[in-house]
């Protein structure tokens, strides 16, 4: 077995004798889409809700305080997932956030947050977190689903319609500057700039 | 000795076939559905007025209802949603009315720094409107049209 493992490096090793050049690009045209898709499909697993609820961690806080507001059950029945605020649609986006998501795969493993308590504890530096990537992309995400150019004013509340029409068009701010905690509990807010 | 049973069991039998009566009786919100079963039809929700108009107090210490929405407001331990834009501090930003002095003052008639503790759940006094025409003609009279009247 492993006399035949050897063999083979040593071949991998020679140049190509059998196969022509055209042929290598076209296999390794063909493997590099096999490999991307693999790559893009395992991302799009974990790019679900049942994915980011499957620990526990999650769907015990976060996920059940989500379902009580209007981002889980409206009138018209669109709703928004885990991944539509907290993953950036833009590829190279993505990809820091994931990357940054295998750090809080470590946290799993060793229980950063595996209780309650210890979630409450951590929750103020996990929004902050949140706050930042939001404030720095201009609330990308949840401008995904809310493009301000098609806001109708008129049909807005007043207040919705003062602030809108005057902080958030002049881009003095951003939507998380004014709607925090839209989708779950917040931590104490002392401090925090809008409290 | 034979009293003693009979009377709680004479009793049992006569609120028993009372509940039963109110059970019938007694209009509830879910028309009588059992507290384990969805109903049926449910009234339809009425939205919240959001019409942001301040509405008449009908007498000076009335707490002004809400002429907003507060669905999903958070009031708690943690944070007062509500004063994020009528706390002193907040009002420039939210152009919303500030908590009047009275909400600073303890009950001795002290004024504190900030709100005070027995004013910080604003939904005690404070509610929410919803628009619908009254189900009963309402007789309540103002001071002014009692005076007016008088005169
Ligand atoms: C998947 C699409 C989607 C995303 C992403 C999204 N929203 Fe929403 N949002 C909705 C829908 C749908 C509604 C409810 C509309 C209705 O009233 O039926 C809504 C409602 C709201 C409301 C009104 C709440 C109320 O009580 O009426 C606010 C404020 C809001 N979103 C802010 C945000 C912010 C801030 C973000 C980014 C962190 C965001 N949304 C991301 C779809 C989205
Ligand atoms: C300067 C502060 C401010 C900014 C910035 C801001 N909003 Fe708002 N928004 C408000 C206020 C105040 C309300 C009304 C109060 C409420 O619904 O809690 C509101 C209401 C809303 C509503 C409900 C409208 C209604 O009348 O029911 C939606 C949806 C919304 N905002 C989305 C957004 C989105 C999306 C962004 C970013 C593109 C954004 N807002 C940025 C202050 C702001
Ligand atoms: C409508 C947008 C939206 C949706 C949907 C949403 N989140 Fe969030 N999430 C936020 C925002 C904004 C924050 C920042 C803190 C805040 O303002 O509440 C946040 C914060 C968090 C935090 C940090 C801790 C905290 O509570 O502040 C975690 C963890 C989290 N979200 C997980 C989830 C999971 C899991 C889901 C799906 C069940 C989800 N989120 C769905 C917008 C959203
Ligand atoms: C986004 C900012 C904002 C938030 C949050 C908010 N309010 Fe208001 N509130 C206003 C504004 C602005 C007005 C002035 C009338 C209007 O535009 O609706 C007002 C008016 C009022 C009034 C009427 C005052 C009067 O003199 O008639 C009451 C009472 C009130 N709010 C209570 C509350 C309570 C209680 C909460 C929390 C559950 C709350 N508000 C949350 C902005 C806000
Ligand atoms: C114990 C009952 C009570 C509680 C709790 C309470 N209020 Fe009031 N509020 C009143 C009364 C009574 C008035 C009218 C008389 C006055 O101004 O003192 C009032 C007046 C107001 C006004 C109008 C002020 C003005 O000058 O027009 C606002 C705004 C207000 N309250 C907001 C709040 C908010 C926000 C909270 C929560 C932090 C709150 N209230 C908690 C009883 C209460």
């Amino acid at each position: 077995m492993i006399e035949l493992l050897k063999r083979y490096l040593r071949r991998a090793r020679q140049p190509s004798i059998h196969y022509s050049l055209g042929f290598l690009t076209l296999g390794g045209f063909v493997m590099g889409i096999i490999f991307w898709g693999g790559f893009n499909t395992a991302l799009e697993a974990t790019n679900t809700e049942t994915f980011c609820i499957s620990c526990h961690e999650m769907e015990d806080n976060v996920y059940m305080e989500l379902q009580s507001t209007v981002h889980f059950s409206n009138g018209s029945g669109v709703r928004a997932t885990c991944p539509d605020c907290h993953v950036p649609h833009e590829w190279t986006y993505k990809i820091a956030r994931k990357t940054q998501a295998s750090k809080e795969v470590w946290g799993k493993i060793f229980g950063t947050i595996n209780t309650r308590d210890k979630f409450l504890d951590k929750r103020l530096e996990l929004a902050q977190h949140e706050w930042a990537r939001l404030k720095a992309n201009d609330s990308l995400e949840c401008r995904n689903c809310h493009d301000f150019d098609y806001m109708d004013f008129t049909q807005q509340g007043k207040r919705a319609r003062d602030q809108h029409s005057s902080a958030l068009a002049s881009g003095e701010k951003t939507c998380i500057d004014c709607h925090k905690g839209i989708a779950h509990r917040l931590p104490n807010m002392a401090g925090v700039e809008g409290f | 000795m034979k009293n003693f049973v009979l009377i709680p069991l004479l009793f049992a039998v006569v609120t028993a076939s009372f509940q039963a009566v109110a059970e019938a009786q007694i209009a509830t919100l879910r028309k009588g559905t059992p507290l384990d079963q969805q109903q049926a039809d449910p009234d339809q929700l009425q939205p919240y007025s959001d019409r942001d108009v301040k509405q008449p107090r009908a007498y000076p210490m009335q707490p002004p209802v809400i002429p907003h929405k507060i669905e999903n407001y958070q009031v708690d331990l943690n944070v007062n949603k509500c004063l994020s834009c009528h706390a002193r501090s907040r009002t420039e930003e939210s152009q919303a009315p500030m908590v009047s002095v009275t909400h600073f003052m303890d009950r001795d008639g002290n004024f504190l720094a900030d709100v005070s503790p027995r004013r910080y759940f604003c939904n005690q006094c404070h509610v929410p409107q919803i628009e619908r025409k009254p189900l009963l003609e309402n007789q309540f009279k103002d001071v002014k049209a009692v005076l007016n009247e008088a005169d």
